[in-house]
């Protein structure tokens, strides 16, 4: 790893600030970031670590689930308000990484990434969650721009997320024995904004939406409503784990299974 | 360069640090805590795993920065002054939990945490999920599930809920 400056700010406008800085990087839970680092894939003149902003925590009305943006993947799966508003979040969260990268891994720092192979993304995009920064408001449909690339500013820290009440969801994942990160990963939810379904693991371009999985659902929310709809395998992953074809057939599986599970 | 100060098995230490340096090698290294392995050194084998602040963490991927004001707990802070094993330990024993002993520190700390963190007791599945991040390739993991299912009741003084076995 190269070395680099460590600042550790105690407000958001002081971390802003501080991110200003020529190749300066914000650091949340590190279990990405660090990887990086030690791979010498980043060379930072500045880590700024957010731990002190203030911004983990969660809040649960009826109609939606906030959750700061330093809220770790522990937090959440442990979370009784959350599985008991959304269970599918908290089950997501649950089957990311291991016992010991949940307890530093954060949402904000998932979605600030957007690896293609990410949990998080899919549940933002299938329950048409909103993304807070420091200066704005960003709906996930305008904020995952591709693989490891969101609408995010230089510099623009997001505090937290919110994730409107669905009446059902489910994710489904087929991990990655060893890295537990999905080959594919499908979230269905059938909420205020009607029925979304969001594959992640799968697309060259990131997490994407399903439209023919979702108009068959809107009209009959069923697993055998999903039957006989083929997925193109173009633009998906072909690496050593899967290939695309494979990848576009897991897609059906899993989104079955998904529907299945959400009742 | 930055200054670290920390409490390590209950004792405070200040330590001067490169911003880059891992927690794990501030243990080794400027602490000579070295029973707190290093295998994969990529965040997956678990053999680094500590408690940090009550939470098992790999020391592997946390800078030694982020740990300041930090209480951290390593295998070597586990027994009683007298020698007396913690019970985690001791049944990793009883149990033959081991056999190259290298996996062993970090199976021992994410072990404590998984049943402190569980006090409405553990299946034998709930026991493997929580040792994802842990990998042995000795033992197959069998002796180190019965390890830590028969810590349960030890660690928390009372019988594991007939529901949960």
């Amino acid at each position: 790893m190269y070395d680099f400056a460590y600042q550790k700010p105690s407000s958001v406008a002081d971390a802003v600030k501080a991110l200003g800085a020529e190749d300066a990087k914000a650091l949340a839970g590190g279990q990405t970031f660090i990887p990086v680092l030690k791979q010498r894939l980043n060379k930072p003149s500045v880590v700024v670590d957010l731990a002190r902003l203030g911004l983990a925590g969660i809040k649960v009305t009826g109609e939606a689930v906030v959750i700061g943006a330093m809220t770790t993947h522990g937090a959440v799966a442990a979370s009784a308000e959350i599985r008991r508003a959304i269970p599918a979040l908290a089950n997501l969260a649950s089957m990311i990484g291991d016992e010991a990268v949940r307890h530093r891994g954060t949402i904000g720092g998932s979605l600030a990434n957007n690896d293609p192979s990410a949990c998080y993304p899919s549940a933002a995009l299938a329950l048409g969650a909103t993304i807070t920064t420091d200066r704005r408001a960003i709906k996930a449909d305008d904020f995952f721009q591709g693989m490891f690339t969101t609408a995010l500013e230089p510099g623009e820290i997001i505090t937290s997320v919110s994730f409107p009440v669905p009446a059902k969801a489910a994710y489904m994942k087929f991990k990655n024995p060893a890295s537990r990160y999905a080959m594919v990963g499908v979230f269905v939810a059938k909420g205020p904004a009607g029925v979304r379904v969001a594959i992640t693991g799968a697309g060259q371009g990131g997490v994407f939406r399903h439209a023919a999985f979702e108009t068959a659902l809107s009209a009959n929310w069923s697993a055998d409503a999903l039957a006989g709809i083929a997925t193109p395998a173009d633009g998906l992953n072909s690496d050593i784990h899967a290939s695309a074809e494979y990848r576009a057939h897991l897609i059906g599986v899993m989104a079955r299974r998904a529907v299945a599970a959400a009742g | 360069m930055p200054q670290v100060t920390l409490t390590v098995n209950g004792k405070s230490a200040s330590v001067e640090v490169e911003a880059r340096t891992l927690l794990v090698e501030l243990l080794r290294e400027k602490l000579a805590l070295t029973g707190t392995h290093v295998g994969c050194d990529t965040s997956q084998c678990g053999a680094c795993v500590v408690d940090v602040d009550g939470v098992s963490v790999k020391s592997c991927t946390m800078l030694a920065v982020q740990a300041d004001g930090a209480k951290v707990t390593t295998i070597e802070g586990l027994a009683a002054a007298d020698g007396t094993l913690h019970p985690m330990q001791e049944m990793f024993r009883e149990h033959h939990a081991l056999q190259c002993g290298f996996c062993t520190p970090g199976m021992v700390m994410s072990a404590i945490d998984l049943v402190k963190s569980h006090p409405e007791g553990l299946t034998e599945a709930e026991i493997r999920h929580g040792l994802e991040g842990n990998l042995c390739r000795c033992t197959g993991y069998h002796n180190i599930v019965k390890a830590i299912a028969a810590a349960w009741p030890l660690m928390h003084g009372k019988a594991m809920p007939a529901a949960a076995e």
